[in-house]
């Protein structure tokens, strides 16, 4: 069996520009709404009054760059009743298009929110982990795209050999669910899901 | 992948149905006329590329963003598929010379291309002016009528009726871009000229008054800093991708620079550095300066040497000859100067809002770790007094000894290395006249009522020229005047005739009436809200569908090495679209000087011969223009970091600065000669109109700034679909601000003032100042029946009141109220 595939984001390097989620449509078509990687927006923190002054008492914000984790317990594959979601060797969890009824169930399931209902071909979608490419000795896209190298691929254990093993900061979801193949550098803001203090704060999720 | 989706999505789509545009047309009551077939995308099919073969092409990422990246792109039987990144190969990336990686931006170009937007037929205006009808015509009648129009207002007004407008759309390109343009209006006898930027006038015009120059350390020397202090400037935005600002930022803070921002806002490079965040009022940053000056000579923590040798006017001693006794920046500072008022951080604590223990905390961080850059960026003077800012700035840089050293910088933004290339030859202007490109509406309401005392008007310019930024020599020459009102202007790729001008609605008035300037003609690639202003349009190529060369901008922002790059022509122009070079040809023959024009060059490739041999008269490496098209990429070798004013440090005797006494003049004589107060000698904080103590605040409470969005170049890109939904438009307002209007985050709202309304998304952050709000520029301007701008245009909302010096766009300095919709 091969090595199960997985995606790495530091977080110190993100600035949340979305260059990621760009490049990832222009490689795969994709519409409006349709957002097979996302980066979600945290922010935590207030303002104060301090002697008549007001002040921000740690305000902070991080971004998080997330799409399918090709999860190692995909929660989607189990829910979906015509088994078009598959798994291959490598760990890439594709759906067939041809067998979808878009029933959506797997994007119910999926803590991620990872599959994404194409309104104009009627099917759910999501990120394949650029496969194409992959099969051909390439990076996907996003992973390319980084502006600031803050994204790299291969391998579940040579990453984690290479960058640890946190994979829950927040708002993402406790691993322990899906399981899934990617790792995080946090930075020193950095909450994990279990004790995020913060919201979301993407438009376009509310 | 053969197919392209979105492509085919837009073989169904007309301009007629762009959603926006019928909302528009709508708004201003008349029905749509534009004439268009629904053989969207056709011409793309044709092909550049041998049927079958997948191509790999370097096309440059060039529009008014400043960074243009290299955009690699596959491109296959004449359809553009997708962007990859810089090719070259990532073992050949070297600290000192990355793969320029493009932002978000450059990674949607082919969505521009393909935009359903696409400006396809040349088009004459059939309705009011502004009020959305065109019809299509053929190019023919298009460059019949401009001709004959241009050979009319000539015979009619003479060339001083004749305006080039402020745009760079498409820009630092060649050959086309402006400089065609120029030189056939030029040759046809000439055109008032613009000098300054929308962008930083103020910074133009008035560095010199302090440095001479307009010169800061390399980009990539920041990674030599210990302590960074950004002041206003969000390099991760404005410049996001490649080898720029935001690339050499990230550098430094991942080798543990520390980063602190002052800035109302929270920003990416805030974020993203890991910097603290000091928090500011909009428009307070001299007070700021001030008080840290002022802590650091009472403390003793400043560079006396170098201030005593290096500066004219920072304290009495070193004052200029004829100065007045207490007119030096340290009495200012120390409560001697015309106000008596000491500058303690308490004072600065109530103006800026930062607590005068940090102000203190501040002064004497970046009086001790060094080298420490002190970087001011566009923003801070883009506002009410802005010059004031941008002369302030470099005082911290010398005091802290850090200017002229590794690590250290001038004050001023980086700077440093380019690649040089010859260029379009613009003949001399024989129209003398040239107006602050910000003025243009008073150029057409009172041009010939202008003066050199008061609007600033100057000698002839040929476009942006920072240093053409001289209010001396303009001063001598007080009798200038402009023989016309503007009757003809040519708008070249650009959005400052409705959206990125100030005050929409006044704009808007002006324009209406066509009897004031009778002719505009619009060259574009889709509509804008300027476009549908214009009364011709004519359909531009994209940089995908032409040949050009491209080079980078050379305020060193790439750090000290730079490249030049073969912009591929991978498809052909869509529909109808022409490039430059043909236009202005076309032009040159109608007007009767078509040869003279041409001067030899029989096809593009012969001007962008002249424009290699321009590089290779500086760069003996330089290919020639058949091995650089095959290379695609030229870069220079990255040398050591540039240093910005080595050699003044070292010997400021042999070295002089370009200011009257040599020195950085922190006292300037010139300035004080103009004895106008918002001019003042030395920097000198003075509270705005509409910032944060105008008693308007108690109508108008919030603060609003226009900021630049990471998903837009100004206004390029405002029509790609991806990048509106990855950064949605809205309005950033204070958790508490909003919570007092019952406002919660994603809530729709209503923002006004006196000169317009707009509804908008409320972004509910702690990322911003209590009393401060931010629109980010370039949203097109998308008025409803009501004339209530609905798309969020920042510009709505914004003042057509210039700076007192350079004239320039007060951008940041707007009072408003807002309210739940
Ligand atoms: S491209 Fe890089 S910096 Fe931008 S959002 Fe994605 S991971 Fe973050
Ligand atoms: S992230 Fe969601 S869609 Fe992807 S494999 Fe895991 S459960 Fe399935
Ligand atoms: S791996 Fe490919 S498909 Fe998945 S998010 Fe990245 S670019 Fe998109």
């Amino acid at each position: 069996m091969a090595k199960q595939l997985a995606f790495y984001v530091d977080i110190n390097k993100c600035s949340g520009c979305k260059a990621c989620q760009i490049a990832c449509k222009d490689r795969s078509n994709l519409p409006v709404g349709v957002r097979w990687r996302k980066v979600f927006q945290y922010e935590g923190g207030e303002w104060v009054d301090q002697n008549g002054q007001m002040i921000p008492s740690s305000v902070y914000t991080y971004s998080v760059s997330s799409a399918c984790m090709h999860c190692k317990k995909p929660i989607c594959m189990d829910v979906c009743p015509t088994s078009a979601i598959s798994k291959r060797n490598d760990g890439i969890v594709l759906i067939n298009a041809d067998m979808c009824i878009g029933c959506r169930y797997c994007s119910w399931a999926c803590p991620y929110g990872a599959p994404q209902f194409n309104e104009e071909l009627n099917v759910m979608t999501k990120c394949d982990m650029c496969q194409d490419l992959v099969d051909k000795g390439e990076r996907p896209a996003c992973v390319e795209s980084c502006p600031y190298r803050a994204m790299d691929f291969g391998p579940l254990d040579e990453i984690r050999e290479k960058y640890g093993t946190f994979a829950d900061p927040a708002p993402l979801p406790d691993p322990a669910i899906t399981e899934p193949a990617v790792v995080y550098k946090p930075n020193k803001i950095t909450k994990s899901s279990r004790s995020g203090d913060g919201r979301l704060m993407n438009l376009e999720e509310l | 992948m053969t197919q392209n989706n979105f492509l085919t999505k837009a073989l169904n789509d007309t301009v007629m149905t762009r959603r926006s545009f019928l909302k528009w047309s709508a708004a201003i009551g008349g029905t749509a006329a534009l004439a268009g077939g629904v053989d969207y995308g056709l011409k793309a099919i044709e092909g550049a590329a041998a049927a079958g073969e997948e191509q790999t092409l370097t096309v440059g990422c060039y529009h008014n963003c400043g960074g243009r990246c290299i955009l690699a792109t596959k491109v296959k039987d004449g359809t553009l598929l997708r962007i990859v990144p810089d090719p070259t190969p990532v073992e050949e990336e070297t600290p000192e010379s990355p793969r320029a990686i493009p932002c978000l931006r450059g990674r949607a170009q082919i969505r521009r291309v393909y935009a359903p937007d696409r400006l396809k037929y040349p088009l004459k205006r059939v309705g009011k002016r502004g009020e959305g009808k065109f019809e299509r015509i053929s190019w023919e009648e298009a460059l019949d009528t401009i001709a004959s129009e241009m050979k009319r207002i000539k015979d009619t007004y003479g060339n001083e009726a004749f305006y080039f407008n402020y745009a760079w759309g498409v820009t630092w390109n060649g050959p086309d871009g402006s400089s065609i343009i120029q030189r056939m209006l030029s040759m046809f006898g000439g055109y008032v000229g613009y000098y300054g930027t929308y962008s930083e006038a103020a910074y133009g015009v008035a560095m010199p008054y302090i440095t001479g120059g307009y010169v800061g350390n390399s980009a990539d020397d920041i990674v030599n800093s210990k302590l960074v202090l950004l002041l206003g400037d969000n390099s991760l935005v404005t410049r996001a991708g490649g080898d720029n600002g935001g690339y050499w930022y990230m550098k430094a803070a991942e080798q543990g620079t520390k980063f602190i921002v002052v800035d109302p806002i929270m920003t990416e490079t805030v974020a993203a550095t890991q910097a603290e965040w000091i928090p500011i009022n909009p428009g307070t940053d001299v007070a700021l300066i001030a008080a840290m000056a002022y802590v650091m000579v009472k403390e003793n923590l400043y560079d006396k040497e170098f201030m005593a040798t290096h500066t004219a006017g920072f304290d009495e001693n070193t004052l200029p000859e004829g100065a007045p006794r207490n007119s030096s920046y340290m009495a200012y500072i120390m409560g001697k100067g015309y106000d008596k008022v000491e500058k303690t951080p308490e004072w600065a604590a109530v103006i800026t809002g930062i607590p005068a223990e940090r102000i203190a905390n501040l002064a004497r961080e970046i009086a001790s770790i060094k080298p420490c850059a002190i970087i001011q960026c566009w923003g801070p003077q883009r506002r009410a007094y802005g010059e004031q800012f941008v002369r302030a700035v470099p005082i911290l840089a010398a005091m802290t000894g850090n200017f002229g050293i590794p690590g250290g910088n001038t004050g001023q933004l980086p700077g440093g290395g380019y690649c040089p290339m010859g260029g379009i030859p613009v003949p001399p202007n024989p129209v003398q006249v040239s107006i602050p490109c910000f003025m243009w509406p008073d150029f057409v309401t009172r041009g010939t009522d202008m003066t050199v005392e008061k609007d600033y008007i100057r000698g002839a310019s040929t476009g942006w020229s920072a240093t053409a930024g001289d209010t001396t020599t303009a001063q001598e020459n007080k009798n200038l005047r402009l023989k016309s009102n503007m009757k003809f202007m040519w708008n070249h790729g650009g959005n400052c005739i409705i959206n990125q001008h100030a005050d929409v609605n006044y704009t808007r008035k002006v324009l209406e009436d066509d009897s004031k300037l009778e002719m505009i003609v619009t060259v574009e690639v889709g509509m804008t809200p300027s476009t549908m202003y214009s009364d011709i349009i004519l359909p531009g190529t994209t940089g995908f569908e032409v040949d050009n060369i491209i080079t980078g901008e050379g305020h060193g922002i790439k750090g000290n090495h730079a490249w030049a790059m073969y912009n591929h022509k991978v498809i052909e122009p869509m529909f109808e679209a022409k490039d430059d070079v043909w236009i202005a040809e076309q032009l040159a023959d109608r007007l009767g000087f078509g040869e003279d024009f041409r001067d030899g060059h029989l096809t593009r490739d012969d001007w962008m011969k002249d424009m290699v041999a321009g590089a290779q008269s500086s760069l003996p490496d330089f290919p020639s223009l058949e091995e650089f098209k095959e290379k695609g990429i030229y870069k220079t070798k990255g040398g050591k970091p540039f240093v910005g004013f080595e050699a003044f440090r070292a010997d400021p005797v042999a070295n002089p600065l370009g200011t009257a006494t040599g020195k950085i003049e922190i006292y300037s004589p010139v300035l004080a000669n103009l004895k106008n107060e918002e001019i003042p000698p030395i920097p000198t904080y003075i509270p705005e109109w509409e910032g944060v103590s105008d008693p308007l605040r108690e109508k108008y409470p919030l603060m609003m700034m226009t900021t630049h969005w990471v998903a837009r170049s100004h206004s390029t890109f405002e029509n790609v679909d991806i990048l509106r939904e990855a950064h949605p438009q809205c309005i950033w307002i204070n958790t508490l601000d909003a919570e007092a209007r019952g406002v919660k985050n994603g809530d729709m709202v209503k923002v006004y003032n006196d000169r317009g309304v707009v509804h908008i998304p409320a972004y509910v952050t702690n990322r911003i100042r209590p009393g401060t709000t931010n629109i980010p520029q370039g949203a097109h301007y998308t008025p409803n029946a009501d004339g209530v701008d609905t798309r969020g245009c920042g510009n709505t909302l914004t003042n057509y009141r210039p700076t007192p010096m350079a004239k320039g766009f007060t951008a940041h300095t707007n009072l408003v109220q807002v309210e739940k919709l």
